[in-house]
């Protein structure tokens, strides 16, 4: 029973804070003058609707599962890896060099080389605030954050001077070997909407996350490390391999979501493809309390925010994403304490209650 | 003589770069010392920015233009100062969530008034302001501004009543709150003086480039809290570091035309905080309480 | 007419009731002792009238006024003031700036006028005789003279009614007798004292009356001259006990911990540790008596590898530590189980394997094995009686006993030679105590070899086959628990008598 109110009160919490964040955009909505309702019913059935939409939603979901996880099991070992933007970057620009410079080999070389130059650049992008953080404890919030602004110069550098079609802000092209089909190859009905293989990648990810946090002893250890460090210590865990492995890691899986716009969709890597990607994926992560198989599906929510806006956008501007994207990262942290006061509230009262019976 | 004329162009560009760094810094400080630590700094750059820019362009008049900037800077850092001092939720996502935020509504407002979510109109600037026609970055009033704000704030925080309460709840919230200090009150306070600070830097970015565009703050945030992290959280220290980021962009201004490796040299001041932040050049330390939101009977 | 009146004063945290229908009075200009078990709601109840938590239900009045106080500052404006057991201190500020702050000298402007501050502090510390220097951080004092600031800040505040928790167990004799020095002459200036405790022989020294608590409630009050120490302590702890399980006699050969002129630095830098010689044998009880913070903590950090040492040998079995060696194989139940012991958000049986989950028992390859694990479990929550029996609790939701069984349930359950046990009951009631001495007493017949560091003297000579007083890092003193007795190794322990040279 206890556990069902539990579980009541920690969908409660996300529901609440989405609803909040709609009756929020319907403000704006409606002091631009427009009808709340008709909008959002647009909204949704542009995304919901037809296939052509949900392969849309999709396809935005996609690198908001990498990143989502990049921050979730980054929070997971006590950490906060604010640099998912940069990693994010760094590995989609190292997936376009690898699939553009590697182009004579086959495919079934090819497309796992580049999988793995994604995973090892943005990897890199993590590795570092990680070895600081555990040989001199500086915190990996700055560090995490400054790393994102040298990946997004180190990269522009290279799109504007040593790597790119002239006249662009994109590199040359990848091979088609190194391409990842969309799905609509296989589904018809998805035809014309991006949504490509590295989905399935984010969710093969997803779940593989999930058995190593609950179900390994390296993931039993990471989670003490998150929630406490004396104790890790005490039992022994290598609390500073942990710190460093886990922002690697995080940062790899960041570095992925370059798959996704890279290899399934463009073909290159293009300044800005990324869109906040990386900040999103923190609140994606908030959204889901850091657990892999929620993440799957905040990010699809997070996809309907964004392309729904994108549908709507003759109406109302398509900024209307980051206004909710943004409410629902301030109303979940917010509702969070208050619902977690709540509950203490509510086990007073019960304690009370036996202690007049 | 040329070379003079040169290097006083140089002086001044650098000293003009500093000012959105240095003022979120100072801000920054009373934010930090309070025990609030404030990401939040580059979305209310962008807001105030923003603010200022409408401000503008409604009324012709600079001044109006600068107190919206405030005011927006101030009701923006209310934000952030209610959802991680009054409901005591984590800071940094507070931060990153009021960022996003302003990212969006500045861009959904701009496309409203300017019909155009990247660019607003021209507005009109500070050139009457100037004391100095002759050097009007010298002249500049918001670089005085900023000098005297410096002054200010070093006496506050050391000096007065109100900055020992500050410095005590941002080390011992426990210890404030035992001697009857208010620890939320003085925090939020903190809070919103970084956000006035900020406010006008924000002002001065609009009011200097003449419009606002999309995202203008580039980081500047950042910098600015990276400035008052190497200065150690003190209003000195911050403007010092302050300046030495606009010393180091000013430097790649001039080389940009040089070569082209312009943006590897943008990556200096990151750098540059990382490797302070690893304790190379002397312990920058914390107040003890920084970031951590203060909740008591928890047991 | 009562100085301060506390009635019907009830207080929750969560799950647990702090203060349950307590009332409290305390005379005018009477020092009045507070005494009880740890957790026994002293602390709670001072703090509720000091307005630091709020009751949940109760009135308070100070001389004979119904009151209100909600925040420290209603009870500062009441005169009432409280030296904490955690000192309330600001490490970067000053001495001067820690005292005066929140009732600072200032102008209109707000300006302080530290000169003056300083002035009026250094006349009341002549008055009291409480030396201090007024421009010292207080990072850089002392312990005692941290606790003279604390007292000076509730004097500079002009307090009448002064709360003091726990004062004494981190103070040298000589520094307690000033302290009763001050209390004493606080009382004939009229004010009023209430000292939170639980060392008898000091209460009755110092107090004129005595109020007892017991689980949240009082259980009495008496005149100081008309009671003793043994119905003191009848009424704390409230229950007969069993006596504990006999001691075998154990003839012991192999020394498992060997520690050879060890000495290691604290956190401070300065040495924590020093020159400590120490053999533990099979079978055999150690006890490390000593005032808190004479290095028994870096001490134990040492013996687990969680803290490196300068110099010196360590050899456990036979294997010899090197100095910056990690994890050891040892129980080892932790002085702060909250901080070190427990991961209070992992269920039950997540921790009862926490510190051996790389153990092939628990996991297969990189996998942990959870029938194993479940299996192992639930006999430990058996043989140690854990309750509740709910192998997926967070360990948050169990009782400071249930918690503290958790630890010594996993830690024993280790099958190896050496027990390192700090402050193994602290906090805890009169039956848990009980079920962890028996434990260790058990643990020790089995041939353990087994080192206990404890605050409690009574724990030291209840357990130990042998005592070592530790006093600044040294270890001054080895006795035979049978040749010794309590007054001899309190000498020792507050350095009065030292090694002879």
């Amino acid at each position: 029973m206890q556990t069902l109110t539990k579980l009541g009160y920690n969908i409660a919490g996300p529901v609440l804070a989405l609803i909040i964040s709609f009756a929020i955009g319907g403000i704006f909505i409606a002091i631009i003058g427009k009808d709340p309702l008709a909008v959002y019913s647009q909204f949704f059935s542009d995304t919901l609707g037809n296939a052509y939409g949900i392969g849309q939603v999709l396809f935005k979901a996609t690198p908001l599962i990498f990143t989502g996880l990049a921050s979730a099991i980054c929070f997971r070992a006590g950490l906060f890896n604010i640099g998912a933007e940069g990693q994010l970057i760094i590995g989609a620009f190292c997936i376009a060099f690898v699939g553009n410079v590697f182009g004579i080999l086959p495919a079934i070389f090819l497309l796992p080389l580049c999988i793995l130059a994604g995973f090892i650049g943005g990897a890199c992008w993590g590795i570092i605030p990680g070895l600081l953080k555990a040989t001199f404890g500086a915190h990996e919030v700055i560090n995490t954050i400054m790393m994102n602004f040298i990946a997004a110069a180190l990269v522009n550098y290279f799109v504007s001077n040593v790597f790119f079609v002239p006249a662009t802000v994109h590199t040359p092209d990848i091979v088609p070997a190194a391409h990842l089909s969309r799905l609509d190859f296989f589904f018809e009905s998805f035809h014309g909407a991006p949504v490509n293989l590295s989905l399935f990648i984010a969710i093969g990810a997803a779940l593989l996350l999930h058995v190593y946090l609950w179900k390994t002893s390296l993931g039993y250890e990471l989670r003490a490390t998150g929630l406490n460090l004396n104790a890790a210590r005490y039992a022994g865990i290598h609390v500073e391999r942990h710190m460093i492995g886990t922002l690697t890691l995080g940062g790899g899986l960041a570095g992925l979501a370059g798959m996704n716009f890279v290899m399934g969709y463009k073909h290159y890597f293009e300044l800005g493809f990324s869109e906040g990607a990386g900040f999103i994926g923190i609140a994606v992560a908030l959204l889901a309390r850091n657990n892999p198989i929620g993440i799957v599906l905040t990010s699809i929510f997070f996809g309907i925010l964004q392309y729904g806006s994108l549908t709507i956008n003759t109406i109302v501007p398509k900024e209307l994403a980051n206004i909710l994207q943004a409410i629902v990262i301030l109303c979940i942290i917010v509702l969070s304490k208050v619902i977690d006061r709540h509950m203490v509230r509510l086990q007073k009262q019960s304690v009370a209650a036996e202690v007049h019976a | 003589m040329l070379e003079s004329i040169l290097n006083i162009a140089f002086l001044a560009q650098s000293l003009r770069i500093s000012i959105p760094y240095a003022l979120p810094a100072l801000g920054a400080t009373f934010s930090e010392r309070g025990g609030v630590v404030n990401i939040a700094l580059e979305g209310i750059l962008l807001i105030s920015a923003f603010a200022t820019t409408v401000g503008v362009f409604y009324t012709e008049s600079v001044l109006v233009g600068i107190l919206c900037g405030i005011s927006a800077g101030i009701l923006t850092a209310l934000f952030h100062s209610i959802v991680s001092v009054t409901f005591k939720a984590d800071q940094i996502v507070s931060g990153i969530g009021i960022n996003l935020f302003a990212l969006g509504i500045t861009k959904f407002f701009c496309q409203l008034i300017f019909n155009s979510s990247s660019n607003s109109a021209r507005i009109v600037g500070l050139e009457q302001w100037t004391f100095l026609p002759a050097l009007p970055i010298l002249g500049n009033p918001f670089l005085f501004c900023t000098l005297f704000l410096l002054l200010i704030s070093h006496f506050t925080l050391f000096r007065t009543r109100f900055g020992l309460r500050l410095r005590a709840v941002g080390e011992h919230p426990e210890a404030a709150d035992t001697l009857g200090i208010s620890v939320d009150k003085m925090r939020h306070i903190g809070v919103l003086l970084s956000g006035a600070f900020t406010g006008l830097a924000g002002a001065w970015l609009a009011l200097d480039q003449h419009s606002f565009t999309d995202g203008m703050a580039a980081g500047r945030g950042f910098i600015a809290l990276a400035a008052m992290i190497i200065g150690k959280w003190t209003p000195i220290g911050a403007v010092a570091a302050s300046l030495l980021f606009g010393f180091a962009e000013s430097l790649s201004l001039v080389l940009q035309e040089q070569s082209n490796v312009a943006q590897l040299i943008q990556m200096i001041p990151y750098l540059l905080t990382m490797i302070i932040l690893c304790g190379f050049i002397g312990r920058a330390t914390a107040p003890a309480a920084d970031g951590i939101p203060y909740e008591k009977e928890s047991a | 007419m009562y100085a301060v009146e506390m009635q019907h004063i009830t207080k929750r945290f969560g799950h647990f009731t702090a203060n349950h229908q307590v009332d409290f009075q305390v005379h005018e200009g009477e020092i009045h002792a507070l005494i009880g078990e740890n957790g026994a709601g002293k602390s709670t109840l001072m703090r509720i009238l000091y307005g630091f938590y709020t009751p949940d239900a109760g009135q308070i009045y100070i001389n004979g006024r119904e009151v209100k106080i909600q925040k420290p500052s209603d009870a500062i404006t009441l005169g009432v003031g409280m030296v904490h057991q955690h000192f309330m201190l600001i490490p970067p500020l000053t001495v001067t700036e820690n005292i005066i702050l929140g009732k600072e000298e200032t102008n209109r402007l707000g300006i302080l006028n530290l000169p003056l501050a300083a002035k009026q502090l250094t006349e009341l510390s002549q008055t009291y005789r409480l030396h201090i220097d007024p421009s010292a951080k207080i990072e850089q004092v002392s312990i005692g003279f941290q606790q003279r600031i604390e007292i000076l800040k509730i004097l500079y505040r002009n307090a009448q009614i002064i709360i003091l928790d726990e004062p004494t167990p981190i103070l040298t004799p000589q520094e307690i007798d000033d302290l009763f020095k001050v209390l004493l002459q606080l009382k004939s200036e009229g004010k009023t004292i209430i000292l939170i405790t639980h060392k008898l022989s000091e209460v009755m020294t110092i107090s004129n009356r005595i109020t007892i608590m017991r689980h949240g409630k009082i259980v009495g009050t008496r005149e100081t001259k008309s009671t003793t120490q043994t119905e003191l302590a009848r009424l704390m702890i409230g229950e007969e006990i069993g006596p504990p399980i006999s001691k075998r006699p154990f003839i012991a050969h192999k020394d498992i911990l060997i520690m050879e002129q060890v000495s290691a630095k604290g956190d401070r830098g300065v040495l924590a540790v020093r020159n400590v010689s120490l053999n533990v044998k099979e079978g055999e009880i150690i006890g490390i008596a000593g005032v808190e913070g004479n290095g028994q903590s870096e001490l134990v950090q040492v013996i687990a590898g969680l803290r490196p040492f300068q110099v010196g040998e360590i050899s456990i079995g036979s294997h010899s530590l090197s100095p910056t060696h990690g994890h050891q194989a040892l129980a080892h139940i932790p002085e702060d189980r909250l901080r070190f012991g427990l991961i209070l958000d992992f269920t039950l049986q997540e921790n009862l394997i926490l510190g051996r989950q790389q153990e092939l028992r628990f996991r297969h390859y990189y996998f942990l094995q959870d029938s194993e694990t479940r299996s192992y479990s639930s006999e430990l929550i058996h043989s140690f009686d854990i309750r509740p029996e709910e192998l997926s609790l967070p360990a948050r939701n169990f009782s400071g006993g249930n918690q503290q069984k958790i630890v010594v349930a996993r830690e024993l359950s280790k099958n190896v030679p050496l027990i390192v046990a700090s402050q193994p009951t602290r906090g805890l009631d009169i039956r848990a105590i009980d079920f962890i001495h028996n434990s260790l007493i058990s643990e020790r017949n089995k041939g353990k070899a087994i080192l206990l560091v404890s605050s409690d003297l009574g724990e030291i000579l209840k357990l130990s086959d042998r005592i070592a007083v530790m006093y600044e890092g040294e270890i001054t003193k080895v006795f035979l628990t049978a040749d010794t007795d309590e007054r001899e190794i309190g000498m020792y322990m507050t350095g009065a008598k030292k090694k002879s040279a």
